[in-house]
C-alpha cells in the first residue's frame, strides 16, 4: 500500500515538474519572433493569405512542436525533442531550433509537401524530399499519449487505493464517479461479449483501452494544452491499438475459431473446394476487423475537428473578403461549433464504447466454445 | 494525404506506452478493483440471503410458535377433559362404593338382626321351657301331695295302657 501511494506522488511530482518545464519553456520562446528580416516580400503576403484547408490539416496532424497560441507575429508553444537516426548517426534537438517550421537545422526540415506534409525531411542528392531512416521525435501525440497514460494511472492507481481503505463499503467522491463505467464495461461488454467464463483474461485491456480512447477524445476537443492534441484521430495511434486487438485476437483463437475461417461449416463444398472462396474471404475479414476498427475512430475523431475548423476557417475566409462580413459569419460558425462540440462530445464516449465493444466481440469471436 | 501517413516515432512511443501502461494498470488499478468490487458484490449477494434466510426463520419460528401453542391448548383441553372424566369416575365408584358398603352394612346388620333375634327365641324359648317345667313341678308336686290321688291316676294310665 506505502509502496503504491509512492509510486503515485512520485507520478503527480513528475507531472508538476513537466507542466513547470513547459510553462518556462513556453516563456523563453514567448520573447522569440518568427519574423525575420531575410524573408521575402512575396512570401510574406502568400503567408497571410488564409489557406483554410492548411490550417485544418496543420491543426489535426502530428507536430514536432506543442503550438498554443499564435498572437500576431508571435507564436507561443512548447518545444519538443526531436531524435533522429539518419545516415548512421543519431542526432537530438529541441524543436525549437526549426522556428516553427520555418527553418532547417542541419538539413532537417518540416515538409510542406503532399504526402510527408508536416514531417521531417532532408533533400536528398537529386533534390527529393526524403524522410530519415528513423524518427523517434517526442512528438505533440507522443507527450498527449505519455501525458494521458499518466493521468489514467494517477486516476486509476488512487482509486484502486480507495478500494483498498473503504473495502466493503459504497464508493465515494471519483470511485463513484469511474465504478458505473468500471461495471458497465464489465458486466455490458466484456461478460456479455466474451462470456462469464473468459472474460476476465480480456478486461485489462478493455478498461485500458477504453479509458485511454475516452480520456484523449476529450483531452482533443479541449483547444488548449494539455488539450488540442488529435491523438485518437491519428492513424497511428488507432493502428496501434487496432493491432493489439489483432494480436490478442490472433493468439486467443480457439480451434473453432480457425475451422470457422478455413473450413466454414454450412458453407456448400463448391464455395471452398476448386476456388477457396470462403476461406479467402474469411481469412480478409481477419485482417479487415482490426483494420475498420483503426479506420472508424480515426475518422471520426478527425472528422469532428475537420467540421469545427471548418466553421472556424469560414469566419476568416468571409473575413479576408470583408471584415464585416467576417463577424457577420462568425455567429453563425460559433454557433454551428457550439453544436458540433456537444456532437463531438458524444461522439467521444460513443466511439470509446464502439471500439471497446467491437474489440470484445472479436475477442469472444476467437474464443467461442464449438457449438 | 498527410492524414494517413502515420509517424513511426508515434507507433513506437504509442506501443511502448500502451504497453506500460497495460500492464501498470493491469497490477495495481484493475487487479484490486475487480477484486474489490467482486468482493463487494458478494458481500451483499450473502447479506441478502442471510437476511432472507433470517426472514424464512421467523416465519418458520412464528410458525412453529403456532404450532407450539396450538398443541398447547389441546393438551390443556384433552388434560382438562381427562380430568373431568376421572372426576366423574372417582365420584361415579365413590357413590357406587359408598352404596355398595351402606347395603353391605345394612345386609350384615340385618344378619345380625336375625341371629339376634334367633338367639333370643332360643332363650325365650328356654326360658320359657324351664318356666313350665318349674310351673310343671310345682303343679306336679302340688297334684300329688296325697297319696291315694297318685294311686288312682297310676290307675288309669295303666287302663289306658293296654298291654297288647
Amino acid at each position: 500500500m506505502n509502496k503504491i501511494s509512492g509510486i503515485i506522488k512520485a507520478l503527480r511530482l513528475s507531472v508538476i515538474l513537466l507542466l513547470m518545464m513547459f510553462a518556462t519553456s513556453t516563456v523563453l520562446l514567448a520573447q522569440h519572433h518568427s519574423n525575420e528580416a531575410n524573408e521575402d516580400w512575396e512570401e510574406e503576403v502568400e503567408e497571410a493569405e488564409f489557406r483554410a484547408g492548411d490550417m485544418i490539416i496543420e491543426h489535426i496532424t502530428d507536430a514536432y512542436e506543442w503550438h498554443i497560441i499564435s498572437l500576431g507575429e508571435t507564436h507561443v508553444s512548447i518545444p519538443l525533442p526531436v531524435i533522429l537516426y539518419d545516415q548512421g548517426e543519431w542526432l537530438v534537438f529541441m524543436s525549437g531550433k526549426l522556428h516553427h517550421g520555418h527553418e532547417a537545422y542541419k538539413g532537417y526540415f518540416v515538409s510542406h509537401k503532399d504526402f510527408n506534409s508536416g514531417k521531417l525531411v532532408r533533400l536528398d542528392a537529386e533534390g527529393h524530399e526524403v524522410r530519415p531512416d528513423l524518427d523517434i521525435s517526442i512528438t505533440k501525440n507522443v507527450l498527449a499519449i505519455f501525458l494521458s497514460m499518466i493521468i489514467m494511472m494517477i486516476v486509476f492507481i488512487s482509486v484502486a487505493n480507495t478500494y483498498k481503505k473503504r473495502k466493503g463499503q459504497a464508493p465515494k467522491g471519483l470511485q463513484s464517479f469511474i465504478e458505473p463505467i468500471i461495471i458497465f464495461i464489465r458486466d455490458d461488454v466484456a461478460k456479455a461479449s466474451i462470456g462469464e467464463k473468459k472474460y476476465e483474461r480480456y478486461l485489462p485491456f478493455l478498461l485500458t483501452i477504453f479509458f485511454f480512447i475516452l480520456l484523449n477524445n476529450l483531452l482533443g476537443i479541449i483547444p488548449l494544452f494539455p488539450g488540442g492534441a488529435n491523438v485518437t484521430g491519428n492513424i497511428g495511434v488507432t493502428g496501434v491499438m487496432a493491432l493489439f486487438v489483432f494480436i490478442i485476437t490472433t493468439f486467443s483463437g480457439n480451434k473453432a475459431y480457425w475451422t470457422h475461417i478455413f473450413n466454414a461449416p454450412g458453407v456448400p463444398w463448391w464455395l471452398k473446394l476448386p476456388v477457396p472462396l470462403m476461406p479467402v474471404v474469411e481469412l480478409m475479414g481477419v485482417f479487415t476487423k482490426p483494420f475498420v476498427l483503426m479506420v472508424r475512430l480515426f475518422a471520426n475523431i478527425s472528422a469532428g475537428h475537420i467540421i469545427i475548423l471548418g466553421f472556424v476557417s469560414l469566419i476568416f475566409i468571409f473575413g479576408q473578403i470583408a471584415e464585416g462580413l467576417g463577424y457577420g459569419v462568425s455567429i453563425v460558425s460559433v454557433g454551428f461549433s457550439i453544436f458540433m462540440y456537444f456532437l463531438e462530445l458524444l461522439v467521444a464516449f460513443i466511439q470509446a464504447y464502439v471500439f471497446t465493444l467491437l474489440s470484445a466481440l472479436y475477442f469472444g469471436m476467437a474464443t467461442e466454445e464449438h457449438h | 494525404m498527410s492524414l494517413i501517413n502515420p509517424g513511426f516515432g508515434l507507433i513506437i512511443w504509442m506501443t511502448i506506452a500502451l504497453l506500460i501502461v497495460l500492464f501498470v494498470l493491469k497490477k495495481y488499478a484493475w487487479k484490486p478493483i475487480m477484486e474489490a468490487l467482486k468482493e463487494r458484490e458478494e458481500g451483499i449477494d450473502n447479506s441478502l440471503r442471510a437476511a432472507e434466510k433470517a426472514h424464512e426463520e421467523m416465519k418458520n419460528l412464528k410458525l412453529d410458535n403456532e404450532q407450539l401453542l396450538k398443541e398447547a391448548k389441546e393438551e390443556r383441553d384433552a388434560i382438562l377433559r381427562e380430568g373431568r372424566k376421572i372426576k366423574d369416575r372417582i365420584i361415579d365408584d365413590a357413590k357406587l362404593q359408598a352404596s355398595q358398603e351402606a347395603s353391605n352394612i345394612v345386609e350384615s346388620a340385618k344378619e345380625r338382626i336375625e341371629h339376634e333375634k334367633k338367639a333370643a327365641i332360643v332363650e325365650i324359648k328356654n326360658i320359657i321351657a324351664d318356666q313350665a317345667i318349674t310351673i310343671d313341678e310345682k303343679v306336679l308336686r302340688e297334684e300329688f301331695k296325697d297319696k291315694a290321688k297318685q294311686k288312682e291316676y297310676v290307675q288309669t294310665l295303666l287302663k289306658e295302657t293296654n298291654l297288647n
